[in-house]
Order: C-alpha cells, then sequence, then structure tokens
C-alpha cells in the first residue's frame, strides 16, 4: 500500500492500540495464575526448609536489613511458628553469582542451626555452578545440619570450611555468601524476638 | 511444508542462531523454546497476513514488530502463569523472540504477500523445522553432556561437561549441519 503520513501514523497507532489492549487482556488473565505459580513455589520452598510449624510463614514476612562486611544487605524473614512459639525462620538473601545473583533460602531452628538451604533462582552454568540444586550437592552437605555460629562460611580455597562445587569456585562462594547474610539476618530478627520475650515475662 | 526440511531454518538457511546455540543445553529447553517460538511465528504471520492490505509500506517493519512482539510478551505470560519451571530455565531468552530473524524474515518474505492459509501453513512448517532442530541438538547435547535425555538417565556419570557449555554448542550444530546436508544432498 502507497504510504502518506496521514495513513501511516492511523495504522502504526491503531495497530499498537489493538495490541496493548489484548495485551491487558492477557495480563488481566495471566495476574491470578502468575500470583499462585509464586506463591505456590515459595510454599513449597518454605516447607523443605523449616522444621514443622502450625502457623502461615507468609503472614510473617518482614524485610530486614543488615550490614556485612560493610554492604547493607536486604534480606526477607519468614518465621515458622508451633502453638504461637517460634520454632524457626527462613531467610532469603542473594549475592551475586558467576552469572547475576543467586537467591536462596536458608531455615535455621531457633537455635541458628541449619537445617536446610533451597535455591529460589539463580542463572550458573548448567553443568557446573547449576549444580548447587543438585540434591545432596557438596555446598548443601557442608552447611546442612551444621551450627551456623561454629563454622567458618567460606570456601576451602578461602580458609574457610565449605567444600566448593568441582570448577565453580566463583558460584561457590556466592552461595556461601548468601548464605552468611542470611544468617546474619538471623542474629539480628532471633536476638530482637528474644528481646521482645523477656519484655511479656 | 518446506520449512521442515529443504529450507529448514536452522540447519539450511542458518537463522536464528542466538536461541538455537544458547538454550539447547537440554532436549526439554530445545523442544519449549521452539514451541514459544512456533506459536509466536504461526499467530504473527496470520495477523500480519491478514492486515498486509492496510500497512503502508514504510512502517511495514515497525507494525511487523509490534505484532511479533505483543505475542511474545503473551507467550511469556502463559509460561509464567502454567509452566513455571519452564520459564525460569527460558527466561532471558523469550523476550529475544521478538529479535529472531526467522519471524521477522517470513514476515518480510512470506505472510506479507500471501493470503491467511498458506501464511499459517508457512508458519507451522518453519516452526516445525525449528522446533525439530533445536529438540535434537538439544537431545545430543544433553546426552553427550550429562548422559540423559528429556532428564531421564542414558549411562552413568556426568558426561562430557563442554557439550553443555558454549563451545559444545558451536561443535553440536556444526556437525550436525554436516550430517543434515549430506543426507539432504543423498536424497535429492
Amino acid at each position: 500500500m502507497k504510504s502518506s503520513l496521514k495513513n501511516m501514523i492511523m495504522v502504526l497507532a491503531s495497530i499498537c492500540v489493538v495490541t496493548s489492549a489484548a495485551l491487558g487482556f492477557v495480563y488481566q488473565l495471566t495476574a491470578e495464575p502468575i500470583r499462585l505459580a509464586q506463591e505456590n513455589k515459595l510454599v513449597s520452598a518454605l516447607s523443605q526448609v523449616l522444621p514443622e510449624f502450625n502457623n502461615n510463614p507468609l503472614e510473617t514476612k518482614q524485610n530486614v536489613s543488615v550490614e556485612v562486611d560493610g554492604e547493607q544487605i536486604e534480606t526477607i524473614v519468614y518465621v515458622a511458628e508451633k502453638d504461637g512459639e517460634a520454632v524457626g525462620y527462613a531467610i532469603t538473601s542473594k549475592a551475586l553469582g558467576f552469572s547475576g545473583d543467586i537467591e536462596l533460602m536458608t531455615g535455621f531452628d531457633k537455635m541458628g542451626k541449619i537445617l536446610n538451604i533451597q535455591v529460589l533462582s539463580m542463572a550458573e552454568t548448567p553443568g557446573l555452578g547449576a549444580n548447587m540444586t543438585n540434591e545432596d550437592n557438596v555446598l548443601l552437605t557442608s552447611f546442612k545440619d551444621k551450627e551456623a555460629g561454629k563454622i567458618n562460611m567460606k570456601v576451602k580455597k578461602d580458609g574457610g570450611d565449605i567444600d566448593a562445587l568441582t570448577a565453580s569456585t566463583i558460584s561457590s562462594r556466592a552461595y556461601a555468601n548468601a548464605v552468611n547474610r542470611a544468617y546474619q539476618a538471623f542474629l539480628k530478627v532471633s536476638a530482637t524476638q528474644q528481646g521482645e520475650g523477656g519484655e511479656n515475662e | 511444508m518446506n520449512g521442515i526440511l529443504k529450507n529448514n531454518p536452522v540447519f539450511v538457511l542458518v537463522l536464528g542462531m542466538c536461541p538455537t546455540l544458547a538454550t539447547t543445553t537440554s532436549a526439554i529447553n530445545g523442544l519449549g523454546m521452539g514451541a514459544a517460538t512456533m506459536f509466536v511465528l504461526i499467530c504473527s504471520n496470520i495477523v500480519i497476513s491478514l492486515l498486509k492490505n492496510v500497512i503502508p509500506d514504510k512502517v511495514r517493519i515497525p507494525c511487523f514488530i509490534v505484532v511479533i512482539a505483543s505475542f511474545v510478551t503473551i507467550v511469556q505470560l502463559i509460561m509464567q502463569a502454567y509452566a513455571a519451571s519452564l520459564y525460569e530455565t527460558l527466561g532471558v531468552f523469550i523476550p529475544l523472540i521478538v529479535v529472531n530473524c526467522i519471524i521477522l524474515g517470513r514476515a518480510e518474505a512470506f505472510a506479507s504477500k500471501n493470503d491467511v492459509l498458506s501464511a499459517a501453513m508457512d508458519g507451522i512448517g518453519v516452526g516445525l523445522g525449528f522446533t525439530l532442530s533445536l529438540t535434537l541438538i538439544g537431545v545430543v547435547r544433553e546426552f553427550l553432556g550429562s548422559g540423559s535425555v528429556f532428564g531421564i538417565d542414558i549411562y552413568n556419570g556426568d558426561g562430557a561437561l563442554i557439550f553443555i557449555m558454549a563451545p559444545g554448542a558451536f561443535m553440536v550444530l556444526g556437525y550436525m549441519m554436516i550430517l543434515f546436508n549430506k543426507m539432504m544432498a543423498k536424497v535429492k
């Protein structure tokens, strides 16, 4: 079709209007399923890392920022309660890996023992750093069931206690870093919670 | 239906190399990427063929891109809602379907000159060709690199890691191109 300024503007504008309307429609249709899918993922991660609980940890969500190595780190803390008493904490934290942020959820019992760790999101190299999502990989087993305060959360190459994944020192460092950040947030939260408990008595 | 073998977008036309090399680390990823691209290709071919008589020549490329980008966003939303785990692995590559030259190429070279039915058939043909090629590369890379196909273990051990990474992608693609073209030459 021959182009004139008028028909160019008209056609392009109407195509944009129609497609935006279609997009808006699909967005509304999928908004609820997307929210549910994300919530499901969070809930399944929570049940993996926390001890038995009978509250809804999603309702206890709080943003906690802690200072680690001079950096202000944002974390999200979920509290697991059994019969009204806090029994564990699930803390999501991020650290910069080999390609982008690695986001972990670390579960602590109230004494600070690491119960389990779930990888929420990462984009590490498949076959190398991405092995951190495997069951019973060396990274996870070096943390799992350990008292967080008693281990040095650095990979062995940096003088710590953590076994690194084969050929993935940077990814492993980020993983250890994220767990450490979660632990710092745990210390802060558990300290204030015990403080509150004291006031009540 | 030329798109499946004679004009196979990956092995013969060598188009759309970015998703081909980047997403075929496993068979299921290749299949997912292929299916998403195929959906966008068919839809955009149909719409562009319908609009071919009202789009002025000078703004045809922006019009095509707007249509394609909308379908890509729709695919992205649907995947996020109903195939969350696949979306996580393919995540960053889905928006890049917009700039996949196969789709714009078919819009420009075929859909904007033909009727709706043949445009849709062209979309199915080229889309199937792309999906099959990506799945095939994914199967080979997953088999050599992690010892499994579609997540089912075939042999023990880790396989040769290099096939999962970028250099392996080039190697597998190159050798498969040779095989494919040898076979096609024989058939002729």
